[in-house]
């Protein structure tokens, strides 16, 4: 019977597809990319992958859609009418299409025990990975000790693209911000200095989702950090938990001001734990180096090696989610500042 | 009896879908993926039983959260529209 | 199968009516004229259908942690959902769309 939940949700995302490639209100298309994210979620989720499911939930539905909204917000509502029907080249993916389909009738079954992946790797992470590594959940095992140098890889390039779009973007309205000041850097500013601005003032308008949003945002930090530390026994992570961390300071930018939330989490500080939470990663693979292992060869970390592996994941883990929370923020600074008008 | 009310919250997910296609305003299509955020909490959830794998209700948690978070930034991007005086009333 | 447990007969009871609110929410999304209408199907029933099917898969949890976690989405759920109403109606009537107030033609 879960065939029929499986089919059904396959379905949605057919018509969803269709009709965002089809549509030329950007808008919509927006909202529609929310919902196919949901959507593959769910699809996950009903392929037991819940780990993938978390992140696409956290990553697709709620990061994406702001970050593209502060991208539409730059530009036209409305794609223009393409200029030529490209009929060649709908023939030439159809043609792909057709052979990759064919191709794909002499892989085995879903899920068959006996195909070629299943028997080698897989095999070991899942019998030896309790001996070997010790956390009851496989995934973060085989992502942080089995493959720690990938997820390093992972985390470098999340690292970078921040950096990429800060030199592109920047802060543009730091400058401003700090001329109203006089000149004083926003560092070392009392919070309670209020910046008396039309956009700024202090209002009655959002009075209902200020209350919500004082109410839910300590819940919600505190929540990040549950799946931060809870990334051993169920899903969960590094990742995860930095863009729920994220998630938070963003609800707070949009209740309140940008400019209120540049004052809480300063652009300076997010730079800083961009590059502490990288370096805590290569550190701790460097240190296993100075005892005595190889490069990130957590065994070496304590007196005994399963105690070496608890400490080695968490403190990668701790370091993955520093980094994914500042690089996420950042984008949001960046993206969101462009142009006046508060975010 | 899990199988049943997944099927029917299926259905609400369809209906919402629909609107979401159609809806003639802006602020229809918003109400739908909010209600469209909701309902998938709720099929995770039946799922979950569904399945004797309770652990998904982490990821019915964040799911609630950033259906919230989504919402709210589109209503700040209207209103930011608003402020600036560009799009017509109800566009998209 | 017959259902012996009263907690079994509850929580297909309130699945039951947790599902038909969620259905009647749905069809009320569709074919109800305005936004603000659609506005009344889906603010209300959301509530009340995520209370009745979170508090059945509650009962059949019993008191364990999965129920403490049924219980933080539930809250969650309905604070935000109604927040998230509250905020749309408020940026709609700002933007200038203007309820519905009269029927255009006698059916």
């Amino acid at each position: 019977m879960e065939a029929a939940v499986d089919i059904v949700l396959l379905s949605f995302l057919c018509v969803t597809v269709i009709v965002i490639v089809y549509i030329r209100k950007l808008f919509c298309a927006i909202m529609l990319l929310g919902i196919f994210s949901l959507l593959s979620a769910s699809l996950f989720i009903t392929m037991d992958a819940v780990d993938v499911a978390f992140t696409e939930a956290a990553v697709g539905t709620g990061i994406s859609s702001i970050l593209l909204l502060s991208a539409l917000s730059l530009t036209h509502t409305r794609e223009r009418r393409p200029s030529h029907q490209p009929y060649l080249a709908l023939l030439v993916v159809a043609v792909t299409g057709a052979v990759l389909v064919y191709g794909t009738m002499d892989l085995p079954p879903f899920g068959d025990p006996d195909s070629a992946i299943h028997r080698h790797m897989a095999v070991r992470f899942i019998v030896d990975s309790p001996q070997e590594v010790g956390p009851p959940n496989v995934v973060t095992s085989v992502l942080a000790s089995y493959r720690g140098y990938d997820t390093l890889g992972e985390a470098t390039v999340i690292f970078t693209a921040g950096i990429a779009l800060v030199g592109l973007l920047g802060f543009s309205r730091r400058k401003e911000f700090k001329v109203r000041l006089g000149g004083v850097l926003p560092d070392t500013t009392p919070v309670a200095v209020q910046v008396l601005d039309a956009s700024n003032a202090p209002s009655t308008d959002h009075l209902v989702l200020r209350i919500v949003g004082k109410m839910f945002i300590p819940l919600i930090m505190l929540f990040a950090l549950y799946v931060q530390f809870h990334g051993d026994y169920g899903p969960g992570g590094g990742f995860q938990a930095g863009v729920i961390f994220a998630s938070a300071i963003m609800l707070y930018a949009m209740i309140f001001n940008v400019e209120k939330a540049m004052l809480v989490v300063t652009p300076t500080a997010l730079r800083l734990l961009a590059v502490l939470g990288l370096m805590l990663y290569g550190g701790v693979g460097v240190l296993c180096m100075f005892l005595g292992g190889n490069f990130l060869d957590y065994n070496v970390l304590a007196h005994e090696p399963l105690h070496g592996q608890h400490l080695g994941i968490f403190l990668i883990e701790l370091g993955v989610g520093i980094t994914v929370f500042a690089i996420m923020v950042t984008m949001f600074y960046a993206l969101g500042n462009r142009k006046g008008g508060s975010a | 009896m899990y199988v049943a009310s997944a099927l029917a919250i299926l259905v609400v997910m369809g209906l919402t879908l629909v609107r979401a296609i159609l809806g003639p305003t802006a602020f229809d299509r918003l109400l739908a993926v909010n209600m469209f955020g909701t309902k998938t909490v709720l099929l995770i959830a039946v799922v979950g039983f569904m399945t004797e794998r309770p652990d998904f209700l982490d990821i019915a948690l964040v799911y609630a959260l950033v259906n919230f978070l989504s919402t709210l930034a589109v209503l700040r991007f209207f209103e930011r529209q608003i402020s600036e005086g560009t799009a017509p009333t109800g566009e998209g | 199968m017959m259902d012996f447990c009263l907690l079994d007969i509850l929580t297909a009871l309130l699945l039951t009516v947790g599902c038909f609110l969620g259905i009647s929410g749905g069809v009320g999304l569709y074919r109800l004229p305005d936004f603000f209408t659609r506005q009344h199907a889906t603010g209300v029933t959301d509530s009340v259908c995520s209370f009745a099917i979170l508090f059945a898969l509650m009962l059949q949890a019993g008191f364990t942690l999965v129920s403490v976690k049924l219980c933080f989405v539930l809250v969650f759920l309905i604070v935000t959902s109604t927040t998230a109403t509250h905020a749309l109606a408020k940026t709609a009537l700002k933007k200038g769309i203007r309820p519905l107030l009269g029927r255009e033609d006698k059916r």
